[in-house]
C-alpha cells in the first residue's frame, strides 16, 4: 500500500502551514462537525435486496446539514461546496468514480482521515499499479474496473513489464488480507481506497483537485533583516485621517463615479459586450466629447489631465491666458519619464533650455527652491531631474488656473452642448 | 511625559531621544523591546482615529439591488491552465499566458486569436499589454520578464524578436508596464520588486523589504503618482515610492499569502485578496484595514481582485472555481458567478469598465459583463 510522504511539518504546527493545509483544516473542521454525534449528519446502514449497505447518508442530507450548519442561503452554493469537498475526498458517492454531491437519495460514505489529502499523499504509478491488479483479483461485480481503469491497467503493464511479477505479488498479498476482513469492514474499505484513488488519478475529464500552485511549492524561507525601528518611527510621523472622514471620502468617490461605472449604468447607446454593437467605443474614440465626458473634468484635476481631449481643451484655455507654458513643461517632463534612459541626459538639457534656463523661451515661474534643487539635478541628470520644478507647477496649476479653466465660458459651452447623437458620425 | 505621550509628533521626537542613547552599544534585546513598544504605539495611535467602521457609514446609501452578470464570450485555445491575463488599452484586446508556455493576444469582442508566442518555459505566470498596445511582456518560471512586439504581419515569428528585460533570482509572479512602453515594474518569488528600462534592461530601481515571495503588484492610477502597491507570501502589502526605492506604508492583518493587490480607482486605497479566503480593503490616509470581505462558506483562497470602475463593485476570483461580486462599501456579497470548471486564477476589469474578464486552470477565459 502506498505510503503518505512526510508532511512539511514545522515544530510550531500552525504557524508555518502551507496555503493548501489552510484550505484542508477548514474542510476537516466541517467534517468533523458533519460527523457530530448530536448535530452531525445521521449515518445509517441501509437494506438493499439481500444485502446491507453501511455507514452511510444521503445527497440531500449533506445539502441540508450544510444550508442549516454554514449559514449557506442558496442551495446551488451548498452543493458547489459540497461537491469541491467531495472533489477533495472528504466524502464520496459509493457507486460512483465520479466525485460531485447530488442533491437527491444518492448514497455518500465518510473517507477515513487515513487517506485525507493533509497527509500529503503522492501516491505513485506502481502503487496504483498494484491496486489495480488487485482489483481484478477479487472476483465481486462491485469491483469490476471501469473502461478508463482497464486502460490505466494495460498502460501500467506496459511501462512496468519488466517488475511486473512484482507488483503481482504484492497485488496478491494484499487480496489475501482483505479476504479475512469481515464483510461489512471490507466493503466500507473497498470503498474509501476506491475514493482515494478517484482523488488521486481522477476519472478523465475530472478535476485533479491535488494540482499545486507552483509559486506556493518552493518558498522562500529566508526572513530580510528588515530596518524595523526606523521604518516605525516614519510611519508613527504620519498623518492619518479619522475613519469617519475616510470612510465619507469613499461613499463620496463611489457615488460620484456611479454613473460612468458601466455595471451601474449603461453607456450609451449600449454595452457592446452585450448588445455586439460598438458604437459606444466609436464614440469614445472621436475628438469631440459629450457632455458626460466633460462634465467629468470638473471632478477634479487629475480628470482632466488624464483625458486627452481634457488636456487639448485645458491647453486651449492656458494659450488664450498666455499661461500654456506651464502644462507645456509638465507633459514634457512627463514624457521624459517614459523615454529610455538612454534618451535622458538629451532630453533634460532640451527642457531646460526651452523652460527653465536664463532667457528660455517658454520660461516658467518656479519657486527660489525647485529652481536651485532643479540648476543642481541637471548636472548629473537623471527621470526625476525636475522633479520638484514639475511638482510646483502641478500645484500652481491645479490651484490657479484650473478653477479659471472649470469657470470658463470655453468650458461651460462644452458643458451645454448637446449630448452626440449616434447618427451624427455617418 | 504626559503632555508628550499624548501628541504623536512628541512621541516620535521622545523616541528620537530614547533611541540616541541606544546608539552607544544596547544590546539586540533591548532593540527588539524598543521595535515592539514603537509597533504598539503604532497601532494605539491608529486606533485613535478609528472611531467608526466603513459598513456603518454605508448604511445611509441604498443597498444594490440584483445583478444580472453573465459570460458574453469564451475563450478557448489555451491547452493547458490560463495563469494570467491583461488588457489593452483598446478595451476590447487581451493577452493571456498559460502553464503550457503559451502566451495568446486575442481581440475578445470577436474571441479571434491574433498573435501566439511559445515561451522556453512553463508555467508562464505574468503577462501584460503595453500602453501603446504594440508589445506584450511576459515571464514566469524562467525568472526572467521579456518583451516581444507585436508585428501587423501575422506569419512573422514573434518570437524571433523577443528582448530580454528584467532578470530576477527566482520566478516571476507579475509584471506591469508603467505609464510607458519603455519601463516596466516587476515582482519575483525572490521577494524583491525592480523597475527595469525596457530599452537597455537596465535596473532602474529594486524594491526590498518583502520577507517572502512577492506575489503581486499594482501602479496607483494617478497621473502624478510614483507610487505601486505590492502583497506577498510574507502576509504583508507594502506601498512603495518609485523614485527612491522606499517602502513607504506597511499592512499586515492577512493571515496567509496575499496573491494579489489592487488599488481603488480614486488611489486613496488598494484591495488584496487572501489565501485565508477574505479579501480586504485598506485605506491609506485612514492608514488601516477598513473592510473584511469574507463568509462562512467560502473556504478556499482568493486568487485575484479587481474593482469596477466606480470602485463600488469588488470582483475577485477564488481557488473553489467561482467569482464573487462583494459591495465594497456595505461589505456584503452582491453575486456568486458560477462557470469556470477549476480554480480562477487571474480577474481584470476592462480599461472602461464595460466588462471583467477571468482566466482559469480550466483552460479558458471568460468575458464577463
Amino acid at each position: 500500500m502506498a505510503q503518505p510522504s512526510s508532511c512539511a511539518q514545522s515544530s510550531n504546527g500552525v504557524a508555518d502551514e502551507s496555503p493548501n493545509m489552510l484550505v484542508y483544516r477548514k474542510m476537516e473542521d466541517i467534517i468533523a462537525r458533519m460527523q457530530d454525534e448530536k448535530n452531525g449528519i445521521p449515518i445509517r446502514t441501509v437494506k438493499s435486496f439481500l444485502s446491507k449497505i453501511p455507514s452511510v447518508f444521503s445527497g440531500s442530507d449533506i445539502v441540508q446539514w450544510m444550508q442549516k450548519n454554514l449559514n449557506i442561503e442558496d442551495q446551488v452554493e451548498a452543493l458547489h461546496l459540497g461537491t469541491l469537498m467531495a472533489a477533495h475526498g472528504y466524502f464520496f458517492p459509493i457507486s460512483d468514480h465520479v466525485l460531485t454531491l447530488k442533491e437527491d437519495g444518492t448514497f455518500y460514505r465518510f473517507q477515513t482521515p487515513y487517506f485525507w489529502p493533509s497527509n500529503c499523499w503522492e501516491p505513485e504509478n506502481t502503487d496504483y499499479a498494484v491496486y489495480l491488479c488487485k482489483r481484478t483479483m477479487q472476483n465481486k461485480a462491485r469491483l469490476e474496473l471501469a473502461d478508463y481503469e482497464a486502460e490505466s491497467l494495460a498502460r501500467l503493464q506496459r511501462a512496468f513489464a519488466r517488475k511486473w511479477e512484482f507488483i503481482f505479488m504484492q497485488a496478491e498479498a494484499q487480496a489475501k488480507v482483505d479476504k479475512k476482513r469481515d464483510k461489512i469492514e471490507r466493503k466500507i474499505l473497498d470503498s474509501q481506497e476506491r475514493a482515494f484513488w478517484d482523488v488521486h488519478r481522477p476519472v478523465p475529464g475530472c478535476v485533479n483537485t491535488t494540482e499545486a500552485d507552483i509559486k506556493k511549492s518552493s518558498r522562500m524561507k529566508q526572513p530580510h533583516k528588515t530596518r524595523k525601528i526606523q521604518h516605525c518611527q516614519e510611519q508613527l510621523d504620519r498623518h492619518r485621517l479619522k475613519m469617519s472622514k475616510v470612510a465619507e471620502s469613499l461613499l463620496s468617490f463611489a457615488e460620484q463615479y456611479l454613473e460612468y461605472d458601466p455595471f451601474f449604468t449603461t453607456p450609451e447607446p449600449s454595452n457592446p459586450w452585450i448588445s455586439d454593437d460598438v458604437t459606444s467605443w466609436e464614440l469614445e474614440a472621436c475628438k469631440e466629447a459629450g457632455q458626460q465626458r466633460v462634465k467629468r473634468w470638473a471632478f477634479c484635476f487629475d480628470e482632466v489631465m488624464k483625458d486627452p481631449v481634457g488636456r487639448e481643451q485645458f491647453l486651449k484655455f492656458l494659450e488664450s491666458e498666455f499661461s500654456s507654458e506651464n502644462l507645456r513643461f509638465w507633459l514634457a517632463v512627463q514624457e521624459l519619464k517614459k523615454r529610455p534612459i538612454r534618451e535622458v541626459p538629451t532630453r533634460v538639457q532640451e527642457i531646460w533650455e526651452e523652460f527653465l534656463a536664463p532667457g528660455a523661451p517658454s520660461a516658467i515661474n518656479v519657486d527660489s527652491r525647485s529652481y536651485d534643487k532643479t540648476t543642481q539635478n541637471i548636472k548629473d541628470p537623471g527621470r526625476y531631474a525636475f522633479q520638484d520644478a514639475q511638482e510646483h507647477i502641478y500645484k500652481l496649476m491645479k490651484s490657479d488656473s484650473y478653477s479659471r479653466f472649470i469657470r470658463s465660458s470655453a468650458y461651460q459651452e462644452l458643458l451645454q452642448a448637446k449630448k452626440k447623437k449616434s447618427k451624427n458620425l455617418f | 511625559i504626559a503632555y508628550l505621550l499624548t501628541h504623536p509628533s512628541s512621541i516620535c521626537a521622545f523616541l528620537k531621544m530614547a533611541c540616541q542613547g541606544l546608539a552607544k552599544g544596547e544590546t539586540t534585546n533591548t532593540l527588539k523591546a524598543e521595535s515592539e513598544s514603537l509597533k504598539a504605539k503604532l497601532e494605539e495611535e491608529r486606533a485613535k482615529l478609528h472611531d467608526v467602521e466603513l459598513h456603518q457609514v454605508a448604511e445611509k446609501i441604498d443597498a444594490l439591488g440584483q445583478f444580472v452578470m453573465k459570460t458574453r464570450r469564451t475563450l478557448k485555445g489555451h491547452g493547458n491552465k490560463v495563469l494570467c491575463m491583461d488588457w489593452c488599452r483598446d478595451k476590447r484586446r487581451i493577452v493571456s499566458s498559460s502553464q503550457d508556455g503559451k502566451v495568446i493576444v486575442w481581440d475578445a469582442y470577436t474571441t479571434n486569436k491574433e498573435h501566439a508566442v511559445t515561451m522556453p518555459c512553463t508555467w508562464v505566470m505574468a503577462c501584460a499589454y503595453a500602453p501603446s498596445g504594440c508589445a506584450v511582456a511576459c515571464g514566469g518560471l524562467d525568472n526572467k520578464c521579456s518583451v516581444y512586439p507585436l508585428s501587423l504581419d501575422k506569419n512573422e515569428n514573434l518570437a524571433a524578436k523577443k528582448k530580454s528585460v528584467a532578470m530576477h533570482t527566482n520566478y516571476l509572479s507579475s509584471c506591469s508596464f508603467t505609464n510607458s512602453d519603455m519601463q516596466i515594474l516587476t515582482s519575483s518569488g525572490d521577494g524583491t520588486c525592480a523597475l527595469w528600462d525596457v530599452e537597455s534592461g537596465q535596473l532602474l530601481q529594486s524594491f526590498h523589504g518583502h520577507s517572502a515571495d512577492v506575489l503581486s503588484l499594482d501602479l496607483a492610477p494617478s497621473e502624478t503618482g510614483n507610487t505601486f502597491v505590492s502583497g506577498g507570501c510574507d502576509k504583508k502589502a507594502n506601498v512603495w515610492d518609485m523614485r527612491s526605492g522606499q517602502n513607504v506604508q506597511s499592512f499586515e492583518t492577512h493571515e496567509s499569502d496575499i496573491n494579489n493587490v489592487k488599488y481603488y480607482p480614486s488611489g486613496d486605497a488598494f484591495a488584496t485578496g487572501s489565501d485565508d479566503a477574505t479579501c480586504r480593503l485598506y485605506d491609506l490616509r485612514a492608514d488601516r484595514e477598513v473592510a473584511i470581505y469574507s463568509k462562512d462558506s467560502i473556504i478556499f483562497g482568493a486568487s485575484s481582485v479587481d474593482f469596477s470602475l466606480s470602485g463600488r463593485l469588488l470582483f475577485a476570483g477564488y481557488n473553489d472555481y467561482t467569482i464573487n461580486v462583494w459591495d465594497v462599501l456595505k461589505g456584503t456579497r452582491v453575486a456568486i458567478l458560477f462557470g469556470h470548471e477549476n480554480r480562477v486564477s487571474t480577474v481584470r476589469v476592462s480599461p472602461d469598465g464595460t466588462a471583467f474578464c477571468s482566466g482559469s486552470w480550466d483552460n479558458t477565459l471568460r468575458i464577463w459583463a
